[in-house]
C-alpha cells in the first residue's frame, strides 16, 4: 500500500488542498450535488440545533470515510452497501449517546434527525464515491471539507429562519423591541415552519448558484 | 374512525416530506419525470407498509427496556437494548427491501421492470426510516403502525408525484439562470408545503 508519505506526496498538496477546499463552493453537497437535504431543512428553524447538527456531521463523515478508506481493500463489492451502514450507524449511535449524555435539551430538540444521519447521502455519497477508492489521509480531508460545507450551510439557514421567524439569533434578541412598539414589525411565523425552510434554502441555492457560475437545464 | 383519523393527519397534515422532511433527496432527484415518480412512490408505499410492522415487532419485543419478559428469563427481561434501535431498524430495513426486491422478480416481470431500478435506492431513503423512529417516538401498537406506515407512503407518494407533474410543466417557462432545476423546485415546495398547512386543524 503505497502510502502519502512513501510516495513523496506532501501532506497539504495542491490536489490535497483541492479535495478539501471544492466542496465549499465548486461542489458544494447541499446546493449542487442535493444530497443531504432533508436534515438541511429539518433542524434549522434555529442556530443552535444547525451548529450541533454541523458538527455531528462533520464527526460521522469524517470518521466514516476514515474507517471505509482503510478497510476498503478487505470490503467485498456486492455487501459494501451493508459493510457502509454499519460504519455509519455506529458512529451515529456514538453521537446520539454523547448527545443525550452531554446536550441533553438539544438531543430533545433534533430528536430523529440525528439518528437519520445514517441516511443522510452525503455519509453513503462520500463514502461511495471517495473513500471507496483512495487512501487515508486525502479520504479524510474529503470527509472533512464535505462536512463543513455541509455544516456551513445549515447554519446559514438557520442563521436567516431564526432572526426572521423569531427575531433572535443563538436565543438573544437582536430585533429592538422599539421596531415592534413603534413600527408595527412583527416575527415571521411562516420561517419557522416547514415552507420557510424550503423557500430559504430555494433562494440560498440561487444565490450560491449564480455565484458560482453552475448551470442546470 | 381513530385509523381513519390517523390516516389523515399522516397523509395531509403532517405529511411526512412536506411537514418533516424526510426523503427529500430522492424526492429531488426522481420527480423530474411522471412516471418515474409514480414508480418510486408506489414503492415507498409498498415497504413502507411492510417494514412499519416488522420494526414496531422488533422494538416491541426485542429492545424496549423490559421488552423481554417473554422469555421468562429475569436478567434478560431487564436489560434496555433501546440504544441498538437504529442500527436494528436499518438492518431491517435493507434486509426488508432485498426480500421484497427478490418477490417482486420472481412473481411479476413488469412490476419489476418498473420498481426494480427504485428499490435499493429506498434503502436510504430517511422517510422509511424516519417512519419507523416516529411509530417508536409516538408509541404506536401494530394496527396503529401499519395505517400510520401505509399512510405515510401515501402521503410522500402524492407529494412526489404533484411535484413531477409540476416539473414538467416548468421545463417550458423561462427562469432565471441559478435558479433552474433545484432552486426552483425548492421554492414550489415550500408554496406546496403552504398549501398543506390548509389542511392542519382538520380531523374527523
Amino acid at each position: 500500500m503505497a502510502d502519502a508519505t512513501e510516495t513523496g506526496e506532501p501532506l497539504f498538496s495542491a490536489k490535497n488542498r483541492k479535495t478539501f477546499k471544492d466542496p465549499f463552493m465548486v461542489n458544494n453537497p447541499i446546493t449542487l450535488q442535493v444530497l443531504g437535504i432533508c436534515s438541511a431543512l429539518a433542524v434549522t428553524a434555529q442556530l443552535k440545533p444547525s451548529l450541533v447538527m454541523g458538527i455531528a456531521v462533520v464527526f460521522v463523515v469524517a470518521g466514516a470515510n476514515i474507517t471505509i478508506s482503510v478497510m476498503r481493500k478487505f470490503i467485498p463489492g456486492r455487501v459494501r452497501i451493508i459493510v457502509e451502514m454499519t460504519v455509519v450507524a455506529t458512529l451515529v449511535i456514538l453521537v446520539d449517546q454523547v448527545l443525550r449524555a452531554y446536550a441533553f435539551e438539544v438531543s430533545k430538540q433534533l430528536s430523529l434527525f440525528v439518528g437519520l444521519i445514517i441516511t443522510n447521502c452525503i455519509v453513503l455519497g462520500r463514502l461511495e464515491a471517495f473513500a471507496m477508492g483512495n487512501k487515508v489521509w486525502p479520504s479524510f480531508l474529503d470527509g472533512l471539507g464535505n462536512g463543513l460545507s455541509y455544516a456551513a450551510v445549515i447554519a446559514i439557514v438557520g442563521f436567516f429562519r431564526e432572526l426572521m421567524g423569531s427575531g433572535q439569533v443563538l436565543g438573544f434578541k437582536v430585533v429592538p423591541q422599539a421596531l415592534y412598539d413603534n413600527l408595527g414589525y412583527t416575527n415571521n411565523g411562516l420561517m419557522v415552519l416547514a415552507p420557510g425552510a424550503f423557500i430559504i434554502l430555494g433562494l440560498l441555492i440561487w444565490v450560491q448558484r449564480t455565484v458560482s457560475g453552475h448551470l442546470e437545464d | 374512525m381513530e385509523y381513519i383519523n390517523l390516516a389523515i393527519k399522516a397523509i395531509f397534515v403532517e405529511n411526512i416530506l412536506l411537514a418533516y422532511f424526510l426523503g427529500m433527496c430522492s424526492y429531488l432527484a426522481v420527480s423530474k419525470k411522471v412516471p418515474t415518480a409514480i414508480g418510486l412512490g408506489l414503492a415507498v408505499i409498498f415497504v413502507l407498509t411492510i417494514t412499519s410492522p416488522v420494526n414496531w415487532f422488533i422494538y416491541e419485543y426485542f429492545l424496549k427496556p423490559g421488552a423481554m419478559h417473554w422469555t421468562g428469563n429475569a436478567k434478560l427481561a431487564a436489560m434496555d437494548l433501546s440504544f441498538l434501535k437504529l442500527i436494528s431498524f436499518i438492518a431491517v430495513i435493507a434486509a426488508m427491501v432485498q426480500i421484497v426486491e427478490m418477490f417482486i422478480e420472481k412473481v411479476s416481470d413488469t412490476l419489476y421492470n418498473q420498481l426494480g431500478i427504485f428499490l435499493p435506492l429506498i434503502t436510504v431513503n430517511c422517510s422509511i426510516l424516519g417512519g419507523a423512529l416516529f411509530l417508536v417516538e409516538r408509541e404506536y401498537d401494530l394496527a396503529e403502525s401499519v395505517v400510520f406506515g401505509s399512510a405515510s407512503g401515501i402521503g410522500w407518494f402524492l407529494a412526489i408525484v404533484s411535484m413531477a407533474a409540476i416539473r414538467q410543466k416548468l421545463r417550458y417557462s423561462n427562469i432565471p439562470d441559478g435558479l433552474r432545476g433545484l432552486g426552483i423546485t425548492m421554492l414550489v415546495t415550500g408554496l406546496i408545503a403552504m398549501a398543506f398547512m390548509a389542511f392542519s386543524g382538520i380531523s374527523l
